[in-house]
């Protein structure tokens, strides 16, 4: 329906919408999108105390090395394989590609680690906990059907070693990595979706339930609502000093 | 004249020769490739380093 101006009150939000339109889906949406993830929270100016670690970093830069394997890919597959083999500036992408995904797993290892020894699933993080680990699981489906898509004898062996592997499990009459038009697809199309869904959904969910906690030393006051998660807010987010 | 992305090659190529077959670590039925391993071992030494190495606070601080 059209908005009549002279019907907002003074000083109202426009995005709020009529008491009438309450109901519709987009304003539910709205309003549940909201509430679960605020504009301070989703974008916050402070992070914990604690956050103030080398640690902490290696998340991030696991997201600038996907964002730059996306890039190089796009403009690997916009030139296609004869430019990435033969001319300069395609070799040149084309070792971008290859090496921004070496950081991306050479820091997404680092980074579970360290989530690891804080059992970073504590505090009603199972699903930030969960969404990592099947990111990490796609990205390595993600980086060998890569392997596969090279066009050249090193994704012929690979290929042709795999393909023993993916049969003893039963899945090579769907699976099969011989087929290059198969691979490729799922290299450049499925599996980049799901890692950026995966992805993107990881990282909503650490906003939502915010940086995990260091464990208490021991002979300290019990854990906090946060790490117990008994509370929907992490506690953490009350004792902002640090900005890292 | 030679241009530089020719020499650099010739150079890099020199201190790093990487045309030949890899070389593989043998531990009973555990086999790993040289590169991988010191790949692991670099993941180890930055884990330990990241946290041990201080982070410079903003605006100063400890």
């Amino acid at each position: 329906m059209t908005i009549d101006a002279s019907t907002r009150t003074e000083g109202s939000d426009a995005s709020a919408g009529l008491p009438e339109d309450a109901d519709q889906l987009s304003a539910k949406l709205r309003r549940a999108a909201v509430e679960a993830l605020p504009p301070e929270r989703l974008m916050p100016d402070r992070q914990p105390a604690y956050v103030a670690s080398w640690i902490y970093v290696f998340g991030v830069i696991t997201i600038c090395a996907l964002s730059i394997v996306i890039l190089t890919g796009v403009i690997l597959a916009v030139f296609g394989p004869t430019w990435w083999h033969v001319s300069t500036t395609g070799l040149f992408v084309n070792s971008l590609h290859l090496w921004s995904v070496e950081v991306f797993f050479f820091a997404m290892v680092v980074h579970l680690w360290g989530k690891f020894f804080m059992a970073a699933w504590r505090g009603r993080r199972r699903a930030t906990w969960i969404t990592g680990v099947v990111s990490f699981v796609v990205s390595v489906g993600a980086a060998f059907t890569g392997y596969l898509s090279q066009q050249n004898f090193d994704s012929q062996w690979i290929s042709t070693q795999a393909k023993d592997g993916i049969n003893s499990t039963g899945a090579g009459a769907i699976f099969n990595v011989t087929n290059f038009g198969q691979m490729l697809m799922w290299h450049i199309v499925l599996l980049p979706l799901v890692v950026v869904i995966l992805v993107g959904g990881h990282v909503l969910l650490v906003r939502r339930r915010g940086v995990v906690p260091p464990f208490a030393p021991p002979g300290s006051p019990p854990p906090t609502t946060d790490e117990t998660g008994s509370a929907d807010e992490p506690a953490a987010a009350a004792t902002v000093e640090g900005r890292p | 004249m030679e241009p530089l992305s020719a020499v650099m090659v010739r150079l890099v190529g020199a201190l790093v020769d990487l045309n030949h077959p890899g070389h593989y670590l043998h531990w009973g039925f555990i086999q790993i490739s040289v590169a991988n391993a010191v790949l692991i071992l670099l993941m180890v030494l930055v884990f330990v380093a990241a946290i041990l190495i201080p982070f410079r606070r903003h605006g100063g601080g400890e």
